[in-house]
């Protein structure tokens, strides 16, 4: 199998792999280049824990090919925090203890920052549709939506 | 030590509050490393063939052409583990790995270790498997019919009655009194029939290990598990080694509910390392996960109510048929036993079943065999409410069972909060909330026993004064906070000097899983007994130190202090000063405590659910949920709740939706989450909690788990919700909008 | 597999035209990866059109139609406020696929050459008479209505060296509205039971053109001409919903499987039909 080469941009850093043409974007942040925050929960796009936003929209790395990276922007929740300052939806997840095994947390971290950064003051509605493809078994969701709200509210007053 | 364990009222200052978790950061930030987030150097990755038919005999496997496969290093059959295992040994290697027959769509037959995992599942193809295909059954009723295709021959014990086909393994029976008596005495008496589908755990992380083994039987074994010292026993006895020369490391865990306290690909990993001489990762796939590993089991059940005008039940009966796959074990007796707990009855009755299907084996899930038992009686139950017009509440209150009262099981309870909760639930503006058009309420009790295992823990002090604790239990749902804040509070420092750390099997002696809500009972109590004998180890310190006796020594507020003046005039010894000389004063501080304590307190939870019903499509909708549940003494309050939470939803997915869909071919059609249908956010209201605590006195601090009880009620909560709106009783699980639709249609209505 | 990424239609043509063994087109890829990954295809060649200039972009046409280009996600559809307003059935159809993740890949183009009897928005497309450009081998364009390309489960009429270059709607009377709805056992991320899409146009307050089309009920989606009949002339009286519910339910071929029984997917046909047409109706009234 011939290896593709790839460069692009992870979490603001210029980064260049080599690749198999059929490995997906996630079995590459993961197996490559050792970025383990996006988890594979299903691999069909079906559970969210794999969300990194690509050119601004959050999709699924695991229905992305590794090579449609060339030349794009990638983020990824190892991207979400400020060196030592938490982003505001990680600092809310946590006092609100919404979180419990943690594996979609970080696919809901990064989906829901996509959403705030498209409007600041989302419905407890539009929340919860939002966040409708990143599957959570262990909370009911219910301290997940306070959490995005609680940090919507943060960063409308900063 | 059963006067030593028990619950004694204090005032906190650490317990009971909400302190962020110390695994917090890590955990949204994406460093924290689950099963599949390990590597090793040379790894190789492993993947496994299954077998498309749901019973069949295996003529003959031919793995020439998958060996000769560049990037093939190992393969392995079952000729590749022990030989000679027998009962439950021998049940979980024949699922790991088929021997002579497979037993559902599924079954692992053979495994390949690869240079990559592209090159791993690609070579699967390369196995030839010869299968004679044999006639299989996947229904309970139909498996129990004595025409009905033998799952295996021989797997039943002394407990079942002759006659019976050979997919019947086991019999249980429980009950006191005598029903026939009782039944007489009612008013009105239902009997029904129920049945609920096989869900399963549906936790978010596929199973995942890493493992190496060399050929001096010297091995290492990463993997996501709720109980890696079970683990390393039951996967030394499956590959033949000693359970001591395989240290065993629980990675962070992306959920179990039960699903993860046995082994599915840990052995076969080892087996390829030791063919390959390589470390080895497999890493399920969800199709994988659904075929392959531990559903619940799917449920047939009879109960039989008779009820007096005034509320007073007479007499209860219940028979609960469950299938547990292609092995024993289903949880009937558990079911049998739990069903009628929540009430005090003079004649009561209830018969198991235990049935073979060509099922995947099943696994724990969340107080197995309570929810179905919970759903069928609780569901007879509002229905003798409705038809004698009687308040659902009132009549629980007057038939719950209380302190004293003789359980359905057997022992009389000791101290219990289930009126508790129907008095908070009653007191609850939800339950008096109207209703709109369309719209029906339920209520239901639920109860678990909850479990308490064999445990270890170790404490030890740093010279800083701060606090290392070594517990076993892998952490599924926040209770490295709980065990700190146990520690601090009894050592009298703050929260975040303590450190939690989930020690490796080499590390620390034994520990059960953590399941039965066993982790903030019976390691809390174990970190509890180890705080108390660092405590007393750090005052004898101190006593040498003033030169006199260690019993003159007290421990107050983080501090050795004199008992009294007669005991001398000493300024108090900080935990931190005392760490600090250890090194001089005798040597290093560590308390210990290793038992299988035996006081883990009975649960019991009140739900109270309002759902609205389509009734031109059957769908249903949960648009309010309020969860009450004893939680003993809540440690971390929000962890609690979070508990409740979690236990509630899933149980909204068990009874509107999440079904094992099995087609004419006995093979699993939905063997994904696109059509597994767990909630999504958007499905859901708030689940609203209430926290009661009725100390359990089994507990220094009054301790009960919390984290099974919170699926019992759901189920039959759920279906009087759904029943009520829609005006026909629901007695088939799931809910899903065809059968509603259909319910309804029967009935005339909509 | 390879994977290439050729930025011009005709690139494309021409190296989809010169591949040996079989060729998938990648646009949003929330179908191909799946099937990829599962075993169910795998193509000795990917293509992939998202670097082709067109074909991420939506363009209002002379005539007031729009043309949107193959790999149009969902996202830039529902952003576009002026085609929400001409054609929200398509839109509301776009959305529902997948979840939010999904929509920021999912594609018009995709859905319809996935070839699933279920799919969202081909019931919606079919209803509004969208009509789609393809790129043949030798580089030749043709437009082919949707009616044109579906066959049965997974399979369309389309040439395997075809590619889709964009779908195309026509203009919006000012009078006119679509709906699209399904059903679902859940809120979010099922496939439809049941689709269906209603495409109307009023003269004041009576229906005077109308098509209806369902989804998840037959081999493909299917328009159903009786249903739509039942519309005409009529202000949506009690009368003609009943006549639209029995004609959809006349027209269900379903099967049964994990997702409904024969039954429920015939009654639930009839039921969705007259909500999505209420909704048209509603929406077109709005417009005037």
């Amino acid at each position: 199998m011939k290896m593709m080469h790839v460069t692009t941009s992870i979490n603001g850093d210029p980064t260049e792999f080599l690749c198999d043409p059929r490995e997906t974007m996630l079995d590459v942040l993961r197996d490559r280049l050792n970025l383990t925050g996006a988890k594979e929960g299903c691999g069909t796009g079906d559970c969210g824990a794999c969300s990194i936003i690509l050119g601004g929209e959050v999709i699924c790395a695991c229905l992305m090919l590794a090579a449609e990276a060339e030349g794009q922007d990638i983020e990824t929740v190892e991207g979400m925090a400020n060196d030592e300052n938490l982003h505001p939806l990680q600092k809310k997840f946590l006092e609100h203890a919404a979180l419990q095994c943690g594996i979609c947390t970080p696919g809901i971290l990064v989906a829901a920052k996509a959403l705030l950064e498209k409007t600041n003051n989302p419905t407890e509605t539009e929340v919860r549709y939002w966040l409708a493809g990143n599957l959570c078994r262990c909370t009911g969701y219910d301290k997940i939506v306070r959490a995005v709200m609680d940090a919507a509210e943060e960063m409308r007053s900063l | 030590m059963a006067l030593d364990d028990a619950f004694e009222a204090r005032e906190f200052k650490v317990v009971g509050t909400r302190p962020i978790r110390p695994d917090g950061i890590d955990k949204v930030t994406g460093r924290a490393r689950f099963g599949a987030d390990a590597s090793a150097s040379g790894m190789l990755h492993g993947a496994i063939l299954r077998s498309p038919h749901p019973h069949a005999r295996i003529t003959s496997i031919d793995t020439s052409r998958a060996e000769s496969h560049p990037s093939v290093k190992a393969i392995v059959t079952r000729d590749d583990f022990a030989k000679e295992l027998s009962g439950e040994d021998w049940n979980v290697l024949e699922n790991v790995m088929a021997g002579e027959r497979v037993l559902y769509d599924g079954h692992a037959v053979a495994a390949i270790a690869a240079t990559s995992v592209l090159a791993a599942k690609e070579a699967l193809a390369l196995i030839d498997v010869v299968y004679d295909p044999l006639p299989f059954v996947t229904d309970v009723d139909e498996a129990m019919r004595p025409d009905a295709p033998v799952v295996r021959e021989g797997v039943a014990d002394e407990s079942v009655p002759e006659g019976m086909n050979p997919n019947v393994v086991r019999y249980h029976e429980n009950g006191h009194g005598d029903v026939d008596i009782g039944f007489a005495k009612a008013d009105l008496v239902i009997e029904k029939t129920f049945k609920t589908e096989a869900a399963h755990q549906g936790y978010i992380e596929p199973h995942a290990c890493l493992a190496q083994l060399g050929a001096d039987g010297n091995g290492e074994l990463w993997c996501c598990t709720q109980g890696h010292f079970v683990a390393a026993r039951i996967c030394a006895r499956l590959l033949g080694i000693d359970a001591s020369q395989l240290r065993v490391t629980a990675s962070e865990i992306g959920g179990g509910f039960g699903g993860k306290t046995t082994v599915f690909i840990e052995p076969v990993a080892l087996a390829l390392s030791r063919k390959s001489n390589r470390p080895v990762k497999i890493v399920m796939s969800r199709e994988e996960v659904f075929r392959a590993t531990g559903p619940t089991s799917s449920a047939s059940m009879d109960v039989k109510i008779g009820m007096r005008k005034d509320g007073r039940i007479t007499a209860a009966e219940g028979e609960f048929r469950l299938q547990g796959g292609a092995f024993p074990n289903a949880p009937m007796e558990f079911a049998a036993m739990a069903a009628f707990a929540p009430y005090d009855l003079e004649h009561v009755r209830s018969k198991g079943w235990d049935v073979l299907c060509n099922r995947p084996k099943q696994a724990a899930y969340r107080a197995p065999g309570s929810p179905m038992g919970a759903f069928a009686v609780e569901s007879v139950i509002d229905e003798l409410c409705n038809k004698l017009g009687l308040d659902p509440i009132e009549v629980r209150i007057q038939n719950g069972s209380k302190e004293g009262s003789r359980a359905a099981f057997g022992p009389r309870f000791k101290r219990i909060g289930l009126i508790e909760t129907l008095e908070a639930a009653r007191a609850h503006p939800h339950y008096r909330a109207p209703l709109k058009p369309g719209q029906g309420r339920g209520l239901s009790c639920g109860f678990w026993f909850n479990h308490s295992g064999e445990t270890s823990v170790t404490l030890s002090l740093s010279y800083d004064g701060t606090v290392s604790l070594a517990v076993g239990t892998p952490d599924i749902g926040g209770s490295r906070a709980s065990m700190c804040q146990m520690a601090a509070e009894e050592l009298g420092i703050p929260f975040d000097r303590v450190r939690t750390t989930i020690a490796d099997t080499g590390s620390l002696g034994y520990n059960d899983v953590s399941h039965g809500s066993r982790v903030t009972y019976a390691s809390g109590l174990a970190t509890i007994k180890a705080a108390r004998d660092t405590i007393q180890k750090c005052c004898a310190r101190a006593a040498e130190e003033w030169g006199i006796d260690p019993e003159a020594v007290v421990w107050e507020d983080g501090c050795a202090k004199p008992s009294g003046h007669n005991a001398g005039d000493f300024e108090p010894m900080s935990l931190a000063e005392i760490a600090a000389n250890m090194g001089d004063t005798g040597g290093p501080i560590s308390g210990h405590f290793e038992a299988t304590p035996t006081g883990a307190g009975v649960s019991f939870a009140t739900h109270i659910v309002d759902a609205e019903v389509d009734r031109e499509t059957g769908a249903a909708k949960v648009t309010r949920y309020t969860v009450v549940q004893d939680a003993g003494k809540a440690i971390h309050p929000s962890y609690v709740e979070g508990q409740f939470q979690g236990g509630a939803v899933q149980g909204i997915g068990w009874a509107l939706n999440e079904e094992y869909v099995y087609g004419d071919d006995g093979r699993l059609q939905n063997a994904g989450f696109l059509d597994y249908r767990i909630p999504v956010a958007s499905d859901l209201p708030f689940i609203d909690t209430v926290i009661v605590e009725v100390p359990n006195p089994g507990h220094p601090y009054g301790v009960r788990g919390v984290g099974e009880t919170s699926i019992c009620p759901p189920l039959a909560a759920i279906a009087n919700a759904v029943s009520n709106a829609a005006g026909v009783r629901m007695t088939h699980l799931p809910m899903s909008p065809p059968r509603l639709l259909k319910a309804m249609q029967e009935a005339g209505i909509g | 597999m390879e994977y290439v990424a050729p930025n011009s239609l005709d690139k494309a043509a021409e190296i989809a035209a010169n591949a040996r063994g079989s060729v998938r087109y990648l646009a949003g890829g929330t179908d191909v990866l799946v099937q990829l990954r599962s075993g169910l295809h795998q193509p000795s060649l990917v293509i992939d059109l998202k670097r082709i200039p067109g074909m991420l972009d939506v363009v209002r046409t002379a005539d007031g139609g729009w043309k949107i280009g193959a790999a149009t996600p969902a996202t830039t559809l529902n952003a576009i406020k002026e085609l929400r307003q001409s054609w929200p059935g398509i839109v509301e159809a776009a959305e529902l696929i997948g979840s939010t993740q999904i929509q920021g890949r999912a594609s018009l183009a995709g859905n319809l050459c996935n070839g699933s009897p279920a799919a969202d928005t081909v019931p919606a497309m079919l209803a509004a008479g969208a009509t789609v450009t393809i790129v043949g081998a030798n580089a030749e364009r043709k437009t082919l209505s949707i009616d044109d390309i579906v066959k049965a489960p997974g399979q369309t009429h389309l040439k395997p060296r075809d590619i889709v270059a964009s779908i195309n709607l026509p203009a919006r009377s000012q009078k006119g509205a679509d709906a699209y709805l399904r059903f679902i056992p859940r809120t979010e991320m099922d496939i439809a039971v049941v689709g269906c899409a209603v495409n109307m146009s009023l003269d004041g307050e009576t229906v005077s053109e109308a098509s209806v089309a369902l989804g998840a009920v037959a081999p493909t989606v299917v328009l159903v001409p009786e249903a739509a009949e039942c519309l005409l002339g009529t202000r949506l009286e009690d009368e003609a919903m009943e006549n639209l519910s029995m004609s959809c339910r006349a027209a269900c071929n379903p099967i049964d499987d994990k997702r409904g029984t024969v039954e429920f997917r015939i009654s639930i046909a009839g039921v969705l039909a007259q909500r999505a047409a209420r909704t048209a109706y509603q929406r077109a009234r709005e417009r005037q």
